[in-house]
């Protein structure tokens, strides 16, 4: 059998795979964001007027800032506190055992689901919750501070709560393939600490950086149900966009929308990749 | 095959009935092929109940499938999947949207036994000869069409019914009264600047913009020449108002499952905001005070009842029929009732509830003992009487119905960026 057949015949199973399950339904996402809708139905046509209606009116625009803003700062919080968890893991525990079962320790809050980490917040956050009663109680404040919950603050802690952790595996998964000479090498040539971090480490570390960076940005750009729940439906991002229309029986102009969000996360993932070449340095 | 069509009727007005009767009060005699049929019912969670499924089994002999769902996928499966269902439990104004597509068969009224007994808001749209009629889409206005296969709505009763109506309730604003402190009488009250950032509106845009229409209508703000179909000018200025207030910080939440606006109510976060009566016996078991607070404007109505789907024929249709004068019969009503609902033949159900409980539902009577709804759960205690009183006062008090616009689709857009705002 020719070399190039078994080549072929290797690479099938992943592109029938990925053909049915990735390609067709973006297409059929494409090829219906330009069909009409009636209120109960869908028909097939060729029109620009999801579209029109989409970019003609100021609230997507509003809205689309709103989820940059969520997932820039989302990617702030989640970058610093997870590279520091990744660094003290990798460089400050020695004993891999350890380091073993604290990196575990970090994965236990996953066991649960997604929603019920998030939905305990609300009790928590609360006008009348634990933080609130107990802040008054220590003579902090008098009043109960409403915007801890259903707020932009509310919705980004949750987004930093869930998502950290995709920032951790893979600094933490690049650092611990860092050689250990190297540093040593900084310390030996009189670098100090803060001159190894920036001049070895965080160069060395950046494709692990950009992985967890592209995983935080895409879940936070796609995200709908935290928005809806932390924010008490009271803020929108483009997720709450769609999934509104698709509760009102308008596919099309929800594929729309779907498509636009999908062509602006490949651009942020195009841009990103512009700073790494993941390929090259995994 | 169809041996059931001789079967009850047939049996009942032969010799055998005496025997028949004499032995069982619920309809009976069926032949062996009835304990094979299914029927495939959906609808929305209120009355989608499996104590309802169990009791047919029993009383009925056949089986009856239940699904619930959310009033949009119930109105999307019910005009595009009419094979997928046999009995679609659908409110009116769902009623109004998808019988148009014809996957619905209209109901022969003279082989419902009561139909003479039901209420009047489902026939003449009356429900006492003075009665006014509500905005909105009331019910009996497509709740008859001309004949089978009709597609357009009948504007008086024809022999030929869409939906056999099944339930129905006048909803209004939950308040905390705890909480508020002082008698709250109007539904303007929703947007005082007193409750900033402790009320709530729910986000289901069909109904949301009934109450936002009270509540524009009743500061004074709007005029509506129907509420139930406004204008695009009339949607602008609603949604006008209440993208102000929310700019305002007025809303807490918002809130689109009942769960939602029970822990809202519950926690203290909201105070005042648009409530289902469930809801509030649900902030009320609690030990929580909470009450359905009616307002001089009136109630937002809403109502239920199942459509046949059109591909049901033969036995399945007879078995359809017996179901539904099985539904009138009393026993649903009564079950119904005890949670705080109405039921379209309200003097059937009376046979299934004690004096105590008819005299607190449905009169709007101090009760005598306790009131528990069919869970068991106490409702209220001995001297309490109902929020907004006897079945008269609230369902003749209704001053609009849910209903769908012809500018739906406009209003659906504007609800959305109303979300976002």
């Amino acid at each position: 059998m020719p070399r190039s057949l078994i080549a072929w015949l290797q690479v099938t199973p992943l592109s029938l795979i990925l053909m049915g399950f990735l390609v067709a339904p973006i297409i059929m996402i494409v090829i219906v964001s330009f069909w009409g809708a009636t209120e109960f139905s869908i028909y097939p046509a060729f029109q620009f007027d999801n579209y029109e209606f989409l970019f003609g009116s100021p609230v997507t625009y509003k809205v689309f800032l709103a989820t940059f803003k969520y997932a820039l700062i989302t990617w702030a919080f989640t970058l610093v506190i997870g590279f520091t968890v990744a660094y003290f893991l990798a460089f400050h525990i020695r004993s891999q055992p350890i380091q073993i079962a604290l990196f575990l320790l970090c994965t236990i809050p996953f066991w649960t689901s997604n929603i019920i980490r998030m939905i305990s917040w609300i009790p928590f956050l609360g006008r009348n919750g634990i933080a609130n009663q107990t802040l008054i109680s220590w003579g902090v404040i008098d009043a109960p501070l409403d915007w801890l919950l259903y707020s932009d603050f509310s919705v980004i802690l949750a987004f930093v709560h869930l998502y950290t952790l995709f920032m951790v595996v893979p600094i933490f998964n690049t650092m611990m393939r860092i050689d250990k000479s190297l540093l040593e090498a900084a310390r030996d040539g009189g670098a100090s600490g803060f001159q190894t971090l920036r001049h070895v480490i965080i160069p060395l570390t950046k494709p692990g950086i950009m992985i967890g960076t592209i995983f935080v940005v895409t879940l936070v750009m796609g995200d709908f149900i935290t928005v809806r729940f932390m924010s008490g439906s009271q803020k929108a991002n483009v997720g709450r966009l769609i999934s509104n229309d698709i509760a009102l029986l308008q596919y099309p102009s929800a594929a729309a929308t779907a498509v636009v969000l999908l062509c602006t996360v490949l651009i942020v993932i195009a841009i990103l990749m512009r700073f790494v070449n993941i390929r090259k340095e995994l | 095959m169809s041996k059931m069509r001789y079967s009850r009727r047939a049996i009942l007005k032969g010799g055998a009935a005496a025997a028949a009767a004499s032995t069982l009060s619920a309809p009976m005699i069926w032949a062996q092929e009835i304990k094979d049929i299914t029927l495939r019912q959906f609808g929305t969670g209120v009355s989608n109940l499996n104590e309802v499924a169990a009791k047919v089994k029993e009383d009925l002999g056949f089986s009856l499938e239940m699904t619930a769902l959310d009033s949009d996928s119930v109105t999307q499966r019910a005009a595009t999947q009419p094979d997928s269902f046999d009995i679609a439990d659908i409110e009116y104004w769902i009623c109004k949207k998808v019988w148009p597509t014809g996957n619905l068969q209209a109901m022969d009224t003279s082989k419902i036994k009561n139909y003479d007994k039901i209420v009047g808001i489902f026939r003449s749209g009356k429900l006492t000869p003075e009665s006014e009629i509500a905005q909105g889409t009331a019910p009996h206005s497509v709740g008859f069409v001309d004949g089978p296969g009709a597609t357009k709505f009948a504007s008086e009763e024809t022999g030929w019914m869409t939906l056999i109506p099944t339930i129905y309730n006048a909803d209004t604003l939950g308040i905390r009264p705890d909480l508020i402190g002082r008698p709250i009488n109007n539904w303007s009250e929703l947007l005082n600047p007193e409750f900033k950032g402790k009320a709530s509106i729910l986000d289901i845009s069909s109904i949301g913009i009934m109450d936002m229409a009270m509540v524009c209508e009743s500061m004074g703000e709007i005029q509506y020449a129907d509420k139930g179909n406004m204008t695009k000018e009339e949607i602008d200025a609603t949604f006008a108002i209440f993208t102000e207030a929310k700019k305002n910080g007025q809303f807490r939440a918002f809130w689109k499952s009942f769960d939602e606006s029970v822990n809202l109510m519950a926690s203290g976060e909201v105070v005042i905001q648009s409530m289902w009566s469930p809801a509030i016996t649900a902030v009320k078991s609690r030990g929580i005070p909470c009450v359905y607070q009616p307002l001089e404007e009136g109630y937002r109505s809403w109502g239920g009842g199942i459509g046949l789907s059109k591909s049901l024929s033969g036995m399945e249709l007879d078995a359809a029929y017996e179901y539904i004068n099985w539904y009138l019969d009393g026993w649903v009503g009564g079950f119904l009732m005890r949670q705080g609902y109405y039921s379209a033949v309200p003097e059937t159900s009376k046979n299934y509830m004690s004096e105590n409980e008819w005299g607190y539902w449905f009169e709007g009577k101090e009760a005598s003992d306790e009131i528990t709804n069919p869970f068991g759960d106490v409702l209220a205690k001995a001297g309490e009487t109902r929020d907004g009183g006897s079945f008269y006062d609230r369902m003749g008090a209704v001053a609009c119905w849910n209903a769908v616009m012809d500018e739906n689709q406009y209003m659906v857009r504007k609800w959305n960026e109303f979300i976002a705002a």
